[in-house]
């Protein structure tokens, strides 16, 4: 490609020889990565892939536009349901229930989005907090209509004879997936929306005195938010092979909440690094638990509540910064994106 | 509607309207919003749990002291935590308060277990019915947290309209550079605010556990009282209790006449339903909003 010319170059995502052969590494290593790992470790990577998704589409929403949402859990669940529903009611298969979730997706983004175009920060928070618990009472409902005392089972996708059941075959998909998360968020914060998003996280009054259309860049910030997490939200179904309702509690929120500020608001590669400490963090501090006292080692649990609210509460007090601004503080993440100024308002 | 039925939104208006007046007491000082706050009022009641183990024979003692540990929790709390929050984004203070309860959710089950407790027993007390109307009862209990509920309503009112603490955490709320230049030390008055908010949410913990006993869902019951204060306006005292009303009224009506599932969700319903019409609440400040 020696004949690009300099604007090609620009917006090249691998702009410079360096960039293509760290790119080309880190494939490899995502690529040989099952072959190598023991099946729980395995476990672990789908786990992270999983949850990189909805940190990505928080991170949108938080990070670049700076709109709050505490609706994260709601909007997984509401997608884990529509594959649910769909599966059990019509048999429906996964190329059916993916796209249908993501319009419901979309659809809930727009309603979560509303009380956006007239409340700000705190306020907007609270309001996706009470559709989240609407949403947690739909799905409850349907579960005690249908009579499923403990939630609904779903068999593994297929196509053809083949059936996605094995860990490997899931980690390519969620890589595929995630990666496309990747993709979609890196470009949108390098386009005209991507800088419309970060003049509304600053001043939303100045960004439309600079004529950005405030009310529509809002509403397609919780549109494309809601979409991913949606469909997060059905992949989640099929991994899992089942849906309940307990699994979307508002402690499911604060952890996608916890990975975009332990990895660093306002950074893209923050939100995977957040995603792997807060998936990794319940299974380090298991470890841990066992060489404490018994006592302790019956409400593992409980220890990682509390472990978790310690460690949110320093990286808040002490580094606002997350993950990636101690990286770029030490000089490795130099590259790195970089971090806004800590939270927004 | 019969009459037992009003009974019964009495009680749930004196529990919700007890517990909000915690995050009333916050948010008007410090505009802070204290999500921590069911989670604190679930310590308040494992409190008294711990209390009536040590003094079982007298259950005043055990109370007040519970009470008093309350209110040095909340001094804790600003003083190790929020303290530092003080000029920070109003978010960043917000997720302190989500990690806070977490944190507490975590220790009181290290330390309670997820095990129920009945300060009540323990007292050899067996909270009796109480007839306060042909064909009405409610426990002895309920009764007593109606009648606290109107006692620490009228307490708040004289203390913050007639004493001189009240009037410096009016003013500290009201514009707090002014209040700090007039000598009013902003850091003492936003403690002792966040000590009131949890003794009164000690408070309504401790009675919900002599009532029904306590274990770890009891935080829920606090964070349901939420839209109760934010209905009638986050900064506005009479609001919350006008507030708890409503939200009690349409989550009894929704659980007796539609269906039980109900209960959790009817006040963030109310909740929803007012941010869209009118998001400064029934009786708060219209300037609040822009603020946030």
């Amino acid at each position: 490609m020696s004949d690009g010319s300099s604007h090609a170059r620009e917006m090249a995502l691998l702009g410079t020889p360096r960039a293509r052969v760290r790119f080309a590494i880190a494939l490899a290593a995502l690529v040989a990565l099952p072959f190598v790992a023991t099946p729980f470790q395995l476990d672990l990577a789908n786990q992270v892939l999983l949850a990189s998704i909805g940190a990505l589409a928080l991170m949108l929403l938080t990070g670049f536009a700076g709109l709050i949402s505490l609706g994260t859990a709601g909007l997984l669940g509401a997608g884990a349901y529509t594959v649910g529903v769909l599966v059990r009611e019509i048999g429906a298969p996964f190329w059916v229930t993916l796209p249908a979730a993501a319009a419901l997706g979309a659809a809930l983004g727009l309603v979560f989005g509303l009380p956006s175009l007239r409340l700000r920060g705190l306020y907007l928070a609270i309001s996706t907090l009470g559709l989240h618990f609407v949403v947690v009472y739909l799905g409850g409902e349907y579960e005690a209509r249908s009579t499923l005392s403990t939630g609904v089972m779903i068999d593994s996708p297929s196509i053809g004879g083949w059936t996605l059941s094995s860990s490997r075959a899931w980690y390519f998909v969620l890589l595929a997936f995630s990666a496309l998360a990747l993709l979609v968020s890196v470009n949108l914060q390098r386009t005209r929306t991507g800088r419309a998003w970060r003049a509304l996280r600053e001043r939303d009054i100045v960004a439309s005195a600079l004529g950005i259309d405030v009310q529509r860049f809002k509403l397609m910030a919780f549109m494309v938010s809601a979409t991913m997490t949606a469909v997060a939200g059905a992949l989640f179904a099929y991994f899992r092979n089942f849906v309940s309702i307990d699994a979307f509690s508002l402690y499911l929120t604060v952890q996608y909440v916890a990975m975009i500020i332990i990895g660093g608001m306002g950074s893209i590669a923050g939100a995977l690094l957040g995603a792997g400490f807060v998936i990794l963090f319940p299974y380090a501090i298991e470890a841990i638990a066992g060489y404490l006292p018994a006592r302790f080692g019956n409400t593992v649990f409980a220890l990682d509540y509390a472990a978790f609210g310690v460690v949110m509460i320093l990286f808040l007090l002490l580094e606002p910064g997350g993950l990636i601004g101690i990286l770029q503080r030490t000089g490795r993440g130099k590259n790195g994106s970089k971090t806004s100024s800590g939270i927004a308002s | 509607m019969s009459l037992q039925l009003v009974a019964n939104v009495v009680v749930l208006t004196a529990i919700y309207a007890l517990v909000s007046t915690g995050y009333v007491l916050v948010y008007r000082v410090s505009r802070v919003l204290n999500l921590a706050h069911g989670e604190l009022m679930m310590v308040g009641a494992y409190l008294l749990v711990a209390t009536a183990g040590m003094f079982s024979g007298d259950p005043l003692l055990a109370l007040l002291l519970a009470a008093i540990c309350g209110l040095v929790m909340g001094i804790v709390v600003y003083v190790v935590l929020m303290r530092w929050m003080t000029g920070e984004a109003v978010l960043a203070a917000v997720l302190i308060t989500i990690a806070l309860g977490i944190l507490l959710r975590g220790l009181s089950i290290l330390i309670w277990t997820t095990q129920q407790f009945y300060p009540a027993a323990i007292f050899g007390w067996h909270n009796p019915p109480v007839k306060v109307a042909p064909g009405v009862q409610i426990s002895a209990a309920s009764l007593a947290m109606v009648v606290l509920t109107i006692v620490v309503y009228g307490g708040l009112f004289i203390f913050l309209q007639f004493t001189r603490w009240g009037v410096r955490m009016r003013a500290a709320g009201q514009n707090p550079l002014l209040a700090e230049q007039r000598g009013i030390r902003l850091h003492g008055v936003y403690a002792f605010a966040w000590g009131l908010s949890t003794f009164t949410a000690a408070l309504a913990g401790m009675l919900l556990a002599l009532d029904s006993g306590v274990e770890s869902t009891m935080a829920t019951i606090g964070l349901k009282a939420f839209p109760a204060a934010l209905v009638g306006g986050l900064d506005s005292l009479l609001g919350a209790a006008i507030g708890s009303a409503i939200v009690a009224a349409a989550e009894i009506a929704a659980i007796q006449y539609v269906n039980p599932l109900l209960s959790d969700v009817v006040p963030f319903v109310v909740l929803l339903i007012v941010l869209a019409i009118r998001p400064w609440g029934l009786f708060g400040s219209r300037e609040q909003l822009d603020r946030v």
